[in-house]
C-alpha cells in the first residue's frame, strides 16, 4: 500500500511543493493529500491587488485545473485543520481525519494587527486573502476614505488596492519613513514624495493610540501626537506573523518570536514533519517572500525523496516591485551594515529618482543597493551581488543616468553558469543552457520547460538576453530579419512604413532592402501597407505582392478552383438572404457547407465565375467575408438575451457591431472573435483571439486564445466593461498586435513572446504605459473609416475585373479539365477518391 | 473555337502588352496547353513563360503564384503547396526531378507572342477534347 503525505495549506508555497512532488515521481510511493483552509485553490498572492481589476479569482490561480485531478493527488478545500495528532500520526479536520507518514506544514502567515484599542470593530480589516479583499471591497462600496496602517511593502500594495476602489487613500506608518526594512531615510523620503504625487497621503512617525467612532466618517484614528484622522475603513498591514498555531499545540519546537523551527532540510523537531514557507523559521529568521518559500518546498521534496542534496541555508531577500506605479528595488545589504562598507549615491529630486550602491571595503564587490524610480538598473546590480562579480573601475557608472535612457547592463556572458536567473523557480543560467541543449530555442519554449520567468516575471528580460547570447554563442545566428531582402524585423519595417509614409513595396525595398523580394516579404509588406493605408488589393503597385487568395479574393482549393465565403456578421442571416446564397450555389453547382465560424462556404468556383457569383451576392446584399486574408474572419455569437432564457446581454448586437467594425482589417495572421451572452459561453469565446463574455454588469474581455494545432485558452483581460470601453480596449489590443507581432504570428504566440506577457499588455492597453493609446485608437478608426467591400470595388472597375479571366486569349475556362464526382448529392474533386476506392 | 491551332506562323500573338500585369502572371492557351506569362519590368529578362499546370497538385495555378528573387535568380511560387520554379529553366527548386516546360516568349509590335512549337510536355499535357 502507498504511504500518505499530507500537506496543510494550499497557498503559493504549498502549491509549489505539490508541483515539485509530482515532478519527482514521488506519487509512485505516496498519495498526496492537500488540505486548504480557503475555499479557493492556490492563487498568486503577490499580485493580489489585480483582483480589483479583475474580480475573477481564476485569473490569479496557479497552475491549471487539471493539476489537482492528477491520479494520486487529493485536494480538499475549505477544510481547515483543527489538530495534529503526532502520537497517532494523523491530521484532524472538522470533516474527518487523515493519517500521514509524512506531514508538510505550509500554513503561511497571518497579518499582524497591532494591539490598538478599537481595532476589533467593523470596517477594521486586513489584506491577505481573497476573502479579505471581498470584505475590503464591500466596505469601500459605502465609503470615501481608506487608511492603511503600515507603510511597508504590503501596506503600499494595499494602499494601491484602495485607490483602485476609488477611495481617498492614506498610509499611516509608525517608523519615520516608508518601507523601513528595505529603504534608507533618503530613499524612503523620495518614495513618499512620489507616492504623494500620485494622490496617496502618507503619514510617517505616527503611532495610533485608539480607534473610535468618527464624526464625518465611520472611524477616527487618534495618534500619540494628539492629531487624528477620520476614515471609513482601516486596513491593517503592519507585518506578518508565522501561522504556527497548529504546530504549537502539537508541541513542535518554535522560534523565539514564533514560527516553526526548521533545520537545513526544512524538518521540524519531529522528523516526520516538515514546515515550509512563511510559517517556518530558519536560524530564527522568517522569510516573507515567495522565492525562499519555493526554495524550502524544493528542499523538503529533495529530503523526502531521500537524497536531501538540496539544503536551505538562508535566502536572498532582494526585492523589486512597482508600488503604485513607482519602481522600488532593494538588494542585499541595503542599509550598509557591513563594517567599513562604502556607499555611492545618486539622487534627482525633480524626477524622484534615488540610487545607492553599498560596496565592500576593498571596493571590489557590490554588497547591496537601493533603487527608487527606475528599476532598469536592478537586474544588473543583483547579478553583481549574487554572483560576487568584480565591479568595474568606476562603480558609480552603474547608477549614473545614461543619455541613451537605458541602464548599463551586465553582459550575460559575464555570468557564471550557477548564476540564478529566475529566483522564483530557482532557474540558473546553466539550467537555461541545458534546456536549450534539449531543443528549447524560444522564450516561450524556455518558459514551458524551465518555468523561468513564469513566477513574478521580473527576470523575463534577463532570460531573453541569456537565450539570445547563448544562441549566438552556439553559432546560431539570431537572425531577426524578415527574409534575405530585408535586414529588419516586421515590427521595424512597420515602423518605417508608418513614419516615412511608404505606400509601395518598391519604395520600401529601394530604401530599406535589397534584391527583388519574395513570397515572405511581399505578402508581409502588403499586409502592413493594408494595415496602415488600407488601399485596395488590386492597386497596380500592390497587385504583385499577393498570393492567389488575396489577389482573387477567394480561397484556392487543392484542384485550383476557389471557394467563396460571404460575410454573415455574427451568423445572423435573413431567410431571403439564405435563399439567395442557395440560389447562387445551385446556379454555379457549388459544393456548399456551413463553416465553423457560422457562415457558408461555397466551393468549386472557377476564376471567371468569381465576378459573376459576386455580382449576384452583392445584389442580394452580401459583402466579402475576407476568408482569404490574414484579417478578421468572423465574430461568432450565441443568440443572447433577445431569445435565450439565460442570456444577460445582447450578444448578437455586440457581435455584429464588432464584426462590422473590424471587418477588412489586415493583421499579421488571421483573427477570430466571439461573443457569448452569458457565462455558459456557447460561442466558445475563450478559444478566440478576442473573446467577449457577457456579465450582469457588462462584458468580460478575453484575449489571445486560439484553437487549431496548439490550442490556447484566452486570458481574461478586463472585466465588467461597458460597450465603449470594450471597443476601446479591443481597438488597442488589436492595433498593438498589428504594430508589434511577427509575420504570421497568431495573437497567442505573440502574447507568449511579449516580454511581461499579459501584465505588460494590460499596462499598455489599460494604463496606457507607452502613451500609445490614442494613436492606436485613431489608427484603428482610420482603417474602419476607409473600409470598402473589396469585391464591390473590383466589380465596379473594368480594369480590375479583367484579372479574373481564366485565359487572356479565351473567354471561357476549360471546365472539363477539372474532374469532379458526385458525393452525397454534391460535386467534389475527383482526386479525393483513392486509387483503391476506384479499383 | 480555338482558332490559334490553325495558325502556322512561328510566333503567335497572344494579347496586347497592356494585358500584362507587372511583377505578376497572366495565363494563355497555346495549342490546348495553358501557359503562364510573367512580366518583370525591372528585371534583366522581362518576360518569362512556363507551363501553368502545377505538377504537385495537378491544378492549373502556376500563373497565379508569387514572383520571388533569391541571389539574382527569379522564380515563381506555386500557390497550392508553395514549391518554387525557376523562371529561366522551369526547374523546381525543392525537387531535382521536377521541371516545368518553358516557352519562348517575346514582345513584338506591342503584342505579347508565344512561339508556336508543337512540343508537348508530359506534365503540361492536356487533351484537346477538354477544350470547350
Amino acid at each position: 500500500m502507498k504511504k500518505q503525505c499530507v500537506v496543510i495549506g494550499n497557498g503559493m508555497v504549498g502549491h509549489h511543493f505539490a508541483e515539485k512532488f509530482l515532478e519527482s515521481s514521488m506519487l509512485n510511493e505516496y498519495d498526496l493529500i492537500i488540505l486548504g483552509a480557503e475555499s479557493c485553490r492556490a492563487y498568486d498572492r503577490v499580485h493580489l491587488s489585480e483582483y480589483f481589476d479583475n474580480a475573477d479569482p481564476k485569473h490569479l490561480q496557479l497552475g491549471d485545473e487539471q493539476f489537482y485531478s492528477e491520479q494520486g493527488i487529493t485536494l480538499r478545500l475549505a477544510e481547515p485543520v483543527t489538530h495534529i495528532d503526532r502520537d497517532h500520526q494523523r491530521v484532524i479536520t472538522e470533516q474527518g481525519e487523515y493519517p500521514y507518514d509524512k506531514l508538510v506544514i505550509a500554513t503561511g502567515s497571518y497579518p499582524f494587527v497591532p494591539p490598538i484599542p478599537g481595532r476589533d470593530q467593523a470596517h477594521c480589516l486586513v489584506y491577505r486573502t481573497l476573502d479579505d479583499l471581498d470584505a475590503i471591497q464591500a466596505s469601500a462600496n459605502e465609503g470615501k476614505v481608506g487608511v492603511v496602517v503600515g507603510g511597508g511593502l504590503l501596506g503600499l500594495e494595499a494602499a494601491h488596492a484602495l485607490t483602485k476602489l476609488g477611495l481617498d487613500a492614506h498610509v499611516v506608518e509608525f517608523a519615520p519613513r516608508l518601507m523601513p526594512v528595505q529603504l534608507d531615510a533618503q530613499a524612503g523620503h523620495q518614495l513618499k514624495r512620489k507616492i504623494e504625487a500620485l494622490g496617496v497621503k502618507v503619514h510617517t512617525d505616527k503611532a495610533t493610540k485608539a480607534i473610535v467612532q468618527g464624526d464625518q466618517h465611520r472611524l477616527k484614528m487618534c495618534f500619540a501626537d494628539e492629531t487624528s484622522l477620520e476614515t471609513d475603513l482601516i486596513v491593517f498591514s503592519a507585518g506578518i506573523r508565522p501561522q504556527d498555531r497548529l504546530a504549537a499545540s502539537a508541541g513542535l519546537a518554535l522560534g523565539e518570536k514564533g514560527g516553526i523551527l526548521v533545520d537545513n532540510h526544512c524538518r521540524t523537531s519531529d522528523p516526520s514533519i516538515y514546515a515550509i514557507g512563511e510559517c517556518a523559521v530558519w536560524n530564527h529568521q522568517q522569510f516573507g517572500l515567495v522565492a525562499p518559500g519555493y526554495t524550502m518546498a524544493r528542499v523538503a521534496v529533495s529530503h523526502l525523496t531521500g537524497d536531501g542534496e538540496v539544503t536551505f541555508t538562508g535566502a536572498d531577500m532582494s526585492t523589486k516591485l512597482k508600488l503604485l506605479g513607482v519602481d522600488v528595488g532593494s538588494i542585499g545589504d541595503a542599509h550598509a551594515v557591513t563594517p567599513d562598507s562604502l556607499t555611492y549615491q545618486y539622487s534627482d529630486e525633480l524626477l524622484g529618482i534615488y540610487r545607492k550602491l553599498v560596496i565592500s571595503p576593498d571596493g571590489k564587490y557590490l554588497l547591496g543597493a537601493i533603487l527608487i524610480g527606475d528599476n532598469s538598473y536592478y537586474d544588473t546590480l543583483l547579478q553583481y551581488t549574487l554572483n560576487a562579480i568584480e565591479l568595474p573601475e568606476y562603480p558609480e557608472t552603474l547608477i549614473l543616468p545614461v543619455t541613451s535612457q537605458t541602464a548599463p547592463t551586465l553582459g550575460v556572458s559575464a555570468l557564471p553558469l550557477e548564476a540564478t536567473i529566475c529566483s522564483c523557480h530557482n532557474v540558473s543560467k546553466g539550467d537555461i543552457c541545458e534546456a536549450m541543449n534539449d531543443g528549447a530555442v524560444s522564450l516561450s519554449d524556455l518558459k514551458a520547460t524551465t518555468k523561468a520567468a513564469t513566477g513574478c516575471g521580473g527576470c523575463s528580460t534577463m532570460v531573453k538576453n541569456v537565450l539570445e547570447y547563448e544562441l549566438e554563442k552556439r553559432g546560431i545566428h539570431v537572425d531577426k530579419s524578415l527574409c534575405e531582402h530585408f535586414n529588419y524585423t516586421r515590427q521595424e519595417l512597420f515602423h518605417l512604413i508608418k513614419v516615412e509614409e511608404i505606400k509601395t513595396f518598391d519604395q520600401l525595398i529601394e530604401r530599406h532592402g535589397q534584391g527583388g523580394g519574395c513570397d515572405i516579404c511581399k505578402p508581409a509588406t502588403a499586409s502592413m501597407l493594408a494595415s496602415i493605408w488600407n488601399e485596395h488589393v488590386h492597386e497596380p503597385a500592390l497587385v504583385g505582392l499577393q498570393d492567389t487568395n488575396d489577389t482573387f479574393m477567394a480561397n484556392m482549393q487543392k484542384n485550383g478552383t476557389y471557394s467563396v465565403v460571404p460575410r454573415i456578421p455574427g451568423g445572423e442571416i435573413t431567410p431571403s438572404m439564405l435563399i439567395s446564397i442557395g440560389e447562387v450555389g445551385k446556379k454555379y453547382n457549388l459544393y456548399t457547407k456551413i463553416t465553423g465560424g457560422q457562415r457558408i462556404d461555397l466551393f468549386g468556383a472557377t476564376l471567371d465565375e468569381l465576378p459573376l457569383i459576386w455580382e449576384e451576392l452583392i445584389a442580394a446584399g452580401f459583402e466579402t467575408g475576407h476568408a482569404y486574408g490574414k484579417s478578421l474572419r468572423t465574430v461568432k455569437s450565441c443568440i443572447g438575451d433577445t431569445w435565450c432564457r439565460y442570456g444577460v446581454q445582447d450578444s448578437m448586437s455586440m457581435a455584429i457591431k464588432l464584426e462590422n467594425r473590424y471587418k477588412g482589417l489586415r493583421t499579421p495572421h488571421k483573427v477570430k472573435m466571439a461573443v457569448s451572452g452569458c457565462t455558459r459561453e456557447c460561442a466558445e469565446a475563450q478559444s478566440k483571439d478576442i473573446g467577449v463574455i457577457a456579465t450582469e454588469k457588462g462584458w468580460n474581455l478575453y484575449v489571445c486564445g486560439n484553437g487549431g494545432m496548439k490550442p490556447r485558452h484566452a486570458d481574461l483581460f478586463a472585466t465588467d466593461l461597458d460597450d465603449e470601453t470594450l471597443v476601446k480596449y479591443i481597438d488597442r489590443v488589436l492595433m498593438f498586435y498589428v504594430y508589434t507581432a511577427d509575420r504570421l504570428q497568431r495573437t497567442s504566440v505573440w502574447m507568449e513572446n511579449l516580454q511581461g506577457g499579459l501584465r505588460y499588455l494590460r499596462e499598455v492597453v489599460i494604463e496606457d504605459s507607452l502613451g500609445l493609446g490614442e494613436e492606436l485608437e485613431s489608427r484603428m478608426q482610420s482603417v474602419v473609416d476607409s473600409y470598402q467591400c473589396e469585391w464591390k470595388t473590383a466589380l465596379e472597375d473594368p480594369s480590375k475585373r479583367k484579372r479574373f479571366r481564366s485565359y487572356v486569349n479565351a473567354s471561357q475556362p476549360r471546365r472539363a479539365t477539372i474532374e469532379l464526382i458526385e458525393e452525397r448529392g454534391q460535386m467534389i474533386p475527383a482526386r479525393n477518391i483513392t486509387e483503391e476506392e476506384l479499383a | 473555337m480555338n482558332s490559334m491551332t490553325t495558325l502556322t506562323s512561328q510566333w503567335l500573338p497572344i494579347c496586347t502588352v497592356d494585358n500584362l500585369i507587372p511583377n505578376s502572371g497572366i495565363v494563355a492557351l497555346l495549342n490546348g496547353e495553358s501557359v503562364a506569362i510573367f512580366w518583370l519590368p525591372h528585371a534583366e529578362t522581362k518576360l518569362y513563360a512556363l507551363s501553368h499546370l502545377d505538377p504537385f497538385s495537378g491544378a492549373e495555378v502556376i500563373g497565379h503564384g508569387l514572383i520571388c528573387e533569391s541571389k539574382g535568380r527569379w522564380s515563381v511560387a506555386s500557390p497550392v503547396y508553395k514549391q518554387h520554379f525557376d523562371l529561366e529553366t522551369g526547374q523546381c527548386l525543392e525537387s531535382d526531378e521536377i521541371k516545368l516546360t518553358c516557352y519562348p516568349v517575346r514582345i513584338h509590335n506591342n503584342w505579347v507572342e508565344l512561339q508556336n512549337t508543337q512540343a508537348k510536355s508530359q506534365l503540361a499535357h492536356i487533351q484537346s477534347k477538354d477544350t470547350l
